[in-house]
């Protein structure tokens, strides 16, 4: 399949990408890994007339804690996440998230910010940048904003960024002590999209008792979304088995499932409950180990 | 009409300049414009890793990448695998293990295992797995092809400790 023409740009650095974006307006779309973009453009479900490849901008590439959060460019590949160390060290929900995406080709070339700035429901990241209440840094021209992972999803292929805007970073509070978190994916193989996939983040208290737990799930509506009554029902409760048992119902109550090739709806909500339970567990197991 | 674009890419360690449209797809930069064969062309969907290619030495699916963002870099596909006209290593495992069995995957397979080789020297089974999860083989063939990777990484292994040996010999004949 041949993509249909455009043309290309290739700036150096972001303002001049900012730029070329103002001037070329909705006929313009930003190609960062192009693992989704492409794909889209060879089956015409996507056709820009113009591609600015920001591949060039390094220093959209990095992976940081600083001033109490983790930041990571937009332009950080999934296969940069897998081999950090400060990733493997001290975040493994997102480690967990990274390594599920596409195989190690695509992976090699997918962008984070690409995965969030798609909003395509059905990716990996933004079920977990919910649970670890991220926010994205978009920037304009009229300079740079912060916008909270859980207002950018709007709808399916539809987020928050505004024309002539690029998702530059993605930041999360570093967790506090006693906090672990875990994706869990179903997946009928690899590099297939997920059936339903769930991110959980908790953090305890000394007693094993969770103070807060965020909740996150993936493909199952038009948006990533937050099982919001999961979150209010542990507040305040052990994380023993029956606990984790009613929240992953009631995560299962906040997704809206369709029914498709890769299931039906019933079982993508059974589905729901049981990796809610799997994340829940092994958040708590890691929270208690950190 | 698009604008055209001129791009060096370095092909097998040799440079190559071209002006392509902005459009073409590495694959097709690969076969159709330099003629180099040896990459297929599978799903065209960037499901099945046959056109995989080393991009500055990662695999990438030369389907899924257009030959502009390539400008620049360098890529090695199947046909640079072999040195000095001797096999690779993995060429040879894949010879002696019975590694393919129609061969359409086989230069996706060798070039995922090449990169893993570099970055791991001694991968466990399931790492081999892990690595070459982005390459279907039709023909189900994984046994022998997580055989063949196990076989070059042995041999590999031996001639690096060999060429070890050779260079303490070296350094004893020296000091004597």
């Amino acid at each position: 399949m041949i993509p249909p023409a455009f043309d290309y740009s290739r700036p150096q650095t972001l303002s001049e990408a900012v730029a070329l974006l103002q001037q070329y307006g909705d006929t313009a779309k930003i190609l960062s890994g192009g693992q989704s973009l492409i794909p889209m453009m060879k089956m015409r479900l996507a056709r820009p007339e113009y591609l600015i490849d920001i591949n060039q901008i390094a220093d959209l590439r990095y992976i940081k804690e600083d001033n109490g959060y983790l930041k990571i460019g937009g332009l950080t590949r999934e296969a940069d996440l897998e081999s950090s160390e400060l990733i493997r060290s001290k975040y493994p929900i997102i480690l967990d998230t990274a390594s599920v995406i596409a195989d190690p080709q695509v992976r090699n070339l997918a962008t984070v910010g690409g995965n969030l700035a798609h909003g395509d429901p059905a990716n990996d990241h933004p079920a977990t940048m919910l649970a670890l209440e991220a926010e994205v840094i978009a920037v304009g021209p009229h300079g740079a904003r912060s916008i909270p992972v859980k207002e950018f999803f709007l709808g399916v292929f539809t987020t928050a960024l505004e024309h002539g805007e690029i998702l530059t970073e993605v930041r999360l509070p570093v967790p506090g002590e006693r906090s672990g978190g875990a994706y869990f994916k179903l997946e009928r193989k690899v590099g297939d999209f997920a059936t339903v996939g769930v991110a959980t983040q908790v953090t305890l208290d000394g007693e094993g008792v969770c103070r807060r737990a965020v909740v996150g799930l993936t493909n199952v509506g038009a948006t990533p979304l937050k099982a919001g009554s999961a979150e209010e029902f542990l507040r305040g409760k052990a994380l023993d088995e029956e606990n984790i048992k009613r929240a992953a119902d009631l995560a299962a109550e906040a997704a809206e499932p369709s029914s498709d090739l890769r299931g039906p709806a019933d079982y993508k909500l059974a589905m729901i409950r049981e990796l809610t339970k799997r994340a829940l567990t092994r958040a708590g197991e890691r929270a208690g180990s950190s | 009409m698009a604008i055209k674009k001129i791009v060096r890419i370095k092909v097998n360690g040799r440079e190559q300049e071209t002006e392509v449209e902005p459009r073409l797809l590495l694959v097709h930069f690969i076969r159709d414009v330099l003629g180099l064969t040896g990459t297929h062309v599978g799903c065209d969907t960037s499901n099945c890793g046959v056109c995989t290619v080393l991009l500055d030495g990662h695999p990438v699916k030369s389907c899924t990448v257009f030959a502009v963002q390539a400008d620049g870099h360098g890529i090695r596909t199947i046909e640079g695998v072999a040195q000095d006209g001797q096999l690779h290593p993995l060429q040879e495992g894949f010879r002696e293990e019975h590694g393919l069995q129609c061969g359409f995957c086989t230069p996706g397979m060798i070039l995922s295992a090449y990169a893993l080789l570099e970055k791991n020297p001694h991968p466990s089974e399931e790492q081999i797995r892990w690595g070459i999860s982005g390459n279907l083989c039709r023909c189900t063939g994984y046994q022998n092809i997580v055989k063949a990777v196990q076989y070059a990484a042995a041999r590999i292994d031996r001639e690096s400790q060999e060429h070890d040996s050779n260079k303490d010999q070296t350094l004893v004949s020296n000091a004597g």
